[in-house]
């Protein structure tokens, strides 16, 4: 009964604290500015499931695909056991599934056991990996620190839960074969089966009830850490990875998304008469172009960045990050994340200290509205940064759940050009060039002298 | 080889007709001394297969394409409004391009500013009259059994999933494609995209198009062909840079077939 009752307590503790968590995520991607998703959604639940499901990116590199297929699909099917869990957690049972499941039990149980242990290798080999073999796209600038531990501490998470399991199932074998009234007999579960008694046939009844019991805990334990660690982690795009692919644009690649204020009016310019019919109010703010700040991106682009993984497929592929260059997509979205996070937390402590100066006197709560503490993505991204940006579409093709980071590079091009009248002075030639001449480069010559000489030449 | 004939649009609708295609010749293919060939190659395969196009000159400005990949919106819209009215003004409904840029801005982004076409890369074009038995290959052409590696361009290849169409051209050359080990999907940028055409690298330890012509020489073929003006500057100049330019040819599909036909 005591059991039960701590269950239930650290059970709800633990799930009172990540909804908390989960909706300061969710206020955090909310940041971004709201943007209208278009096209076809059976597209877009055809995408979730072969991509994001279905983990079709993943495979264009096969070793780590498959190991993290391991991961993946026994995670998923743990999430059985993980009820079954609950259940007994709560009421007191022991393996509630067993009785009413019978010889199919044994078989799901049994299949977990082999997925965990297809992930126990994964993991040992993502370990390997990670630290030993120092792949370059694991040890770049941007991967120290608590990137560096995150990417590790979820592999450390996945050891204890498989001990976990195993010791569960293990003792429980062992004491099925001794009679228990408590432990039914389930039959032999595939791995459990021979290595339950393997290691643990020489211990007391006592030893074995405690082995299991603890077993059983640090289980349930790990996951309700790993509930709570996901916000703050990378490991989020287990769930987001969903609806980041659900919600990726269908657009070709290529495609920079229009800027109707702009394309307004310069169409007005254009034609006169449209000027004077737009209710055109002087009193208006000075609109901002593109984004400085995580305000100014989309809500996808937020999404995206809290979806992202840190696998760095787009950065070990981007041309100007091989080449030296500051650049690199994968801190783009990293960089994206953590500024959400710091106004999140600077929200969460509601000092009037971050209420833009010049409504701070009369402020009476900190909003995401008045909310100014001086600082924007700038201050994360340099401008060296997104200079070097080629447009290739090489990380968005690399990237296993649908993110595009040249979209918020873009975005910050623009803020740079249109709002500070900033950027490369190289590209102003370029610029003026378009302006007054129609071309790009300042040529004297007749758009079309090629012609001319082409048909003087024959003649 | 019959003469050269590149009509103007004003000209042709002066006379009160429309061509079947506009030809959208851009900035490189107009002014660059080394795209302008590919220009007159490209008109010259539209000339032999009895293409109806016409080009619209002077009436011509820069998409935009790398004023608003730089971050300047209201030069791009200047002059994409521009162009716009040049080619609603004709009642163009046909574009075919040379330039992958082009491309890429006249089909994907001038529709949201009224400017709706059904546009073509010219490796496309090309691949359709293959298919159509309207431009047929001589056989035993100069790059029969030869090697030639082929470079995806960023903009027709992921930006508008453009793989096969370039390919199919060349397979139809008879000539012996030697893949570059970043290809298709994973094909290695030239460094040009995004308005870095105009400017000086980031620094770094490399330029992308050493990095990418270093592959292209690599792949042991003389012949490396490709299908965007600026993916052709770039390159040519890796490949000048490596000193093979003796050895080492950079071309643009068009110029093959021109080559080959003996057009």
């Amino acid at each position: 009964m005591i059991q039960q009752l701590i269950f239930a307590i650290v059970t709800i503790g633990a799930f009172v604290y990540a909804i908390k968590q989960f909706s300061k995520i969710r206020r955090n991607i909310l940041l971004g500015q709201d943007e209208v998703i278009e096209g076809d959604s059976g597209q877009r639940i055809k995408n979730t499931l072969l991509i994001a499901f279905g983990q079709q990116k993943m495979f264009k590199r096969w070793i780590p695909a498959v190991l993290h297929l391991f991961i993946y699909v026994a995670f998923l099917f743990t999430q059985i056991e993980l009820i079954e869990i609950f259940i007994d957690g709560l009421t007191g049972s022991h393996r509630f599934f067993s009785s009413i499941l019978g010889g199919l039990y044994n078989f799901i149980i049994s299949f977990i056991e082999i997925l965990s242990v297809g992930a126990f290798i994964g993991t040992l080999i993502f370990l390997i990996r990670r630290n030993l073999l120092k792949l370059p796209r694991f040890h770049t600038d941007e991967m120290t620190g608590w990137p560096k531990l995150d990417g590790n501490l979820i592999l450390y998470f996945e050891i204890i839960l498989l001990i976990g399991i195993f010791s569960m199932n293990g003792a429980d074998m062992v004491l099925q074969d001794r009679g228990l009234s408590h432990f039914a007999n389930t039959g032999d579960f595939a791995v459990s089966g021979w290595l339950g008694p393997s290691l643990f046939s020489g211990l007391s009844e006592g030893a074995l009830v405690g082995l299991e019991r603890f077993g059983w805990w640090i289980h349930i334990l790990m996951v309700y850490v790993f509930l709570n660690y996901l916000p703050s982690s990378k490991h989020l795009h287990i769930m987001l990875a969903f609806p980041n692919t659900y919600f990726a644009k269908l657009t070709p690649a290529g495609e920079m998304e229009n800027m109707p204020a702009i394309m307004n009016e310069v169409k007005s310019m254009m034609d006169p008469e449209a000027a004077f019919s737009e209710d055109m109010s002087m009193e208006e703010e000075l609109p901002e172009f593109g984004a400085n700040d995580v305000t100014g991106l989309s809500w996808r682009d937020v999404l995206a960045a809290y979806t992202c993984t840190e696998c760095g497929r787009c950065t070990s592929v981007c041309p100007a990050n091989m080449t030296g260059k500051k650049l690199s997509p994968r801190k783009i979205m990293m960089d994206i994340r953590d500024r959400a996070d710091e106004i999140g937390k600077n929200l969460d402590s509601g000092d009037l200290q971050f209420v833009k100066e010049e409504l701070r006197a009369e402020a009476k709560e900190l909003t995401a509205a008045n909310y100014d503490d001086g600082k924007s993505l700038f201050d994360y991204i340099s401008r060296e940064e997104i200079h070097a940006c080629t447009t290739c579409n090489a990380c968005v093709e690399a990237c296993p759940v649908m993110i595009r980071p040249v979209e918020p590079i873009l975005k910050l091009r623009r803020y740079e050009i249109l709002t500070e009248s900033a950027g490369p002075s190289d590209w102003l030639p370029m610029f003026n060039s378009i302006e007054n001449t129609g071309a790009v480069w300042q040529i004297p010559d007749a758009r079309d002298k090629w012609r001319t000489e082409a048909l003087n030449e024959q003649s | 080889m019959s003469n050269l004939n590149i009509p103007l649009m004003a000209d042709v609708a002066a006379e009160g007709k429309t061509p079947e295609v506009l030809f959208w010749v851009g900035c490189a293919g107009s002014f660059d001394a080394r795209a302008q060939k590919v220009t007159v190659a490209f008109c010259k395969i539209l000339n032999e297969v009895g293409i109806d196009f016409a080009i619209l000159g002077q009436e011509e400005s820069c998409t935009g394409d790398p004023a608003r990949r730089a971050g300047n919106e209201f030069i791009f819209q200047m002059t994409a409004l521009q162009n716009i009215e040049v080619l609603n003004m004709y009642k163009v409904e046909k574009i075919v391009c040379t330039c992958p840029h082009c491309f890429n801005i006249l089909k994907n982004e001038y529709p949201a500013l009224g400017g709706n076409y059904e546009v073509l890369h010219h490796t496309q074009f090309l691949q359709q009259l293959i298919n159509d038995g309207r431009l047929k290959m001589k056989e035993g052409g100069a790059f029969q059994g030869k090697k030639i590696t082929y470079h995806d361009s960023c903009y027709i290849g992921r930006a508008n999933g453009v793989y096969e169409a370039p390919r199919t051209v060349l397979e139809s050359l008879d000539n012996q494609l030697v893949e570059l080990k970043r290809s298709r999907k994973n094909g290695l940028c030239c460094g040009a995209g995004g308005a870095q055409m105009f400017k000086e690298d980031e620094p770094g330890n490399k330029r992308i198009n050493t990095e990418r012509s270093e592959e292209a020489l690599a792949s042991g073929a003389p012949i490396v062909a490709a299908n965007c003006p600026f993916c052709i500057t770039m390159l040519r100049d890796g490949v000048t840079a490596a000193g093979k330019q003796e050895d080492v040819m950079v071309y643009d599909l068009a110029e093959l077939i021109v080559d080959n036909n003996g057009l």
